[in-house]
């Protein structure tokens, strides 16, 4: 890469920036709602239709940071990278049928967070405060890395420098974010969010058909990539472009735990619970797939950037690189505002979602009982800054890694609320007691298993005769269960007194259409178990 | 429980959403070059033929079940 400014690009950039910052501030009047009430600024009053969820959910789920490390994994391992599209398949008929059981709950009770369906579900304060903590640990993080993918193409644009210099383009894009999630609350990201996916869809159907074309086809893409494979020393960690056997039970165990455990982050929760109704969420699950197609074009990029011979600084680097060998400014300067933008739709999100969990579910739980919905609404906005600060202050001050590392951390701990949320939405079978005591040894296990491999997602497991290398996420979540289905008896024999169920079978389900005669049901009646 | 009549959905349908799981988490069984199309190893279209194939049966099911 040259050193220069990139001048053109620049331009090109801060002027995309500029009318995101623009509609972020004037988001707030759009569909106009109390903003002073935590549902109106948290979830923009769950409203959201089907095209704005679309926008909303696919700005949320496909992060700055995923259109980065996606095909950045596929360019240093090639096909093991290429999880992400089995993940993002799987996913959507898992939301499909979970998510409009928790939406439907949370509408009849007013949840805003997971944390506060766990509350009326368990009537056990310490299992709510848990899931909340889970959730704010591993949002955290992954807001620092959206700040990483904005670094990323920042400094590929030739913007530089030392110490505060080189920070200072990160630090006013997010003082602007911070400032106009805080005036517009979800309505800002949701959005933006139109701008941000039409500029992603605009940058990568050009590069999927113009940088096959200089390069001579997919299938000479495919064979340059074996043969950079094949040449590298025998220390480095071999890449093949046909996933060996041997990489099996990770790439299937990666794109399972990922899949279960995307829906668990506090951020896509509060993107599907500010959808409408139920049948938003079921549509959408069968149109998000769009930008599942568009992921898996972006991680083919990887490959491409291989066959180009781009040799980044570091992984992150590929995707800019290639784009800058590739592209004339004008049009490298869109692509990366566009990968800018996507930082600031999740990054918003996250900090409002965390802002939420915080203020339901430690503040109000424990702090100030007696908060009214003004002042819930005033420190969630509050904390939604000073979240963001933090994530602003972990970039500048600490080395990357730290941020990649809590985040490969993060997916761990979040999939080991799976047993009490999603289990939660079908069953009260589980006692509480037991759901902490599988949530605690599962985390604690995770995290120990990561360490143990120098933080790495995978560790070996040797059952018997039977051994695989697998996601740890997936292999805690199995003992969480174990644990929690064990203990389930042994705490209910022991006559340890279960909270109180404040939800019913059929709040889980969609409410019926107006007109429609429903016989009536006993309230309060524990759900089917 | 609740009466069946109060939601007469076909839960049934729901089944299918088994399909893109079994397709998909076995990677032994389509991670291979040939057939290759449009240059596109076999282990890569497979799972973009997935993506589309997964969205059809959710919108299936969706359409059946609303």
């Amino acid at each position: 890469m040259s050193g220069g400014l990139n001048v053109t690009a620049l331009a090109v950039f801060c002027a995309f920036f500029l009318l995101v910052t623009v509609l972020g501030f004037f988001a707030a009047n759009w569909r106009r709602g109390d903003l002073s009430q935590i549902g109106e600024w948290g979830l923009a009053g769950r409203r959201f239709g089907t095209l704005i969820t679309w926008f909303l959910i696919g700005g949320d789920f496909y992060t700055a940071y995923t259109v980065i490390a996606v095909p950045a994994a596929v360019f240093g391992a090639g096909a093991a990278g290429f999880f992400a599209l089995p993940y993002t398949i799987l996913v959507y008929p898992f939301v499909f049928l979970t998510m409009p059981r928790l939406w439907n709950v949370a509408k009849k009770h007013d949840f805003v967070t997971p944390a506060d369906f766990v509350q009326g579900r368990y009537g056990n304060r310490t299992l709510a405060l848990v899931i909340a903590i889970t959730g704010i640990l591993a949002t955290l993080p992954y807001i620092a890395l959206q700040l990483v993918g904005m670094q990323v193409v920042i400094g590929a644009m030739g913007v530089g420098g030392s110490g505060l210099a080189r920070d200072l383009p990160l630090i006013i894009a997010f003082i602007i974010l911070a400032a106009y999630t805080y005036t517009s609350g979800l309505r800002a990201p949701a959005m933006i969010a139109f701008v941000k996916d039409i500029m992603i869809y605009l940058t990568v159907i050009v590069a999927v058909i113009v940088i096959p074309m200089k390069l001579g086809g997919f299938g000479h893409i495919f064979s340059a990539a074996q043969a950079a494979f094949d040449a590298r020393p025998a220390t480095a960690p071999k890449g093949a472009v046909i996933l060996p056997p041997g990489g099996a039970w990770a790439f299937s165990t990666l794109a399972l735990g990922s899949a279960l455990a995307a829906f668990l982050y506090p951020h896509t929760i509060t993107s599907v619970l500010a959808s409408a109704k139920g049948n938003v969420v079921r549509r959408n699950a069968a149109l998000l797939p769009a930008y599942t197609f568009l992921l898996g074009l972006i991680a083919l990029l990887g490959f491409m950037a291989i066959a180009a011979g781009i040799k980044p600084s570091t992984p992150s680097m590929a995707i800019p690189a290639l784009f800058l060998a590739m592209f004339p400014s004008w049009f490298v300067g869109f692509a990366f505002a566009a990968i800018a933008i996507s930082a600031l739709v999740p990054a918003a999100i996250m900090s409002i979602a965390a802002a939420n969990l915080w203020t339901r579910n430690i503040y109000k739980a424990y702090l100030n009982p007696g908060a009214t919905p003004q002042q819930e609404s005033r420190h969630a906005k509050n904390v939604s800054l000073l979240v963001k600060i933090f994530a602003l202050g972990f970039i500048v001050f600490l080395p990357t890694q730290y941020a990649i590392n809590l985040q490969l951390l993060g997916g761990v701990w979040i999939l080991q609320t799976f047993p009490t949320v999603i289990c939660g939405l079908y069953t009260r079978w589980f006692h509480h007691t037991a759901l902490t005591i599988g949530w605690l040894i599962a985390m604690a296990l995770g995290t120990f298993a990561a360490f143990a491999r120098g933080l790495t997602a995978l560790y070996p497991l040797h059952l018997g005769g039977f051994s695989a290398v697998a996601y740890i996420a997936v292999e805690a979540l199995v003992v969480n269960l174990v644990v929690a289905a064990i203990l389930t008896p042994v705490f209910d024999r022991a006559g340890i007194k279960r909270g109180r169920d404040v939800t019913a079978a059929d709040h889980y389900e969609d409410p019926p259409a107006p007109g429609t005669v429903i016989p009536t049901t006993p309230l309060g009646e524990p759900a089917a178990v | 429980m609740r009466s069946p009549q109060t939601r007469p959905k076909r839960r049934g349908w729901n089944w299918l959403l088994l399909l893109p799981f079994l397709g998909l988490l076995f990677p032994v069984t389509y991670a291979h070059a040939e057939p290759a199309l449009f240059g596109l190893p076999f282990f890569y279209w497979y799972q973009f033929a997935w993506v589309i194939g997964s969205a059809i049966i959710t919108g299936l099911v969706f359409a059946v079940t609303r």
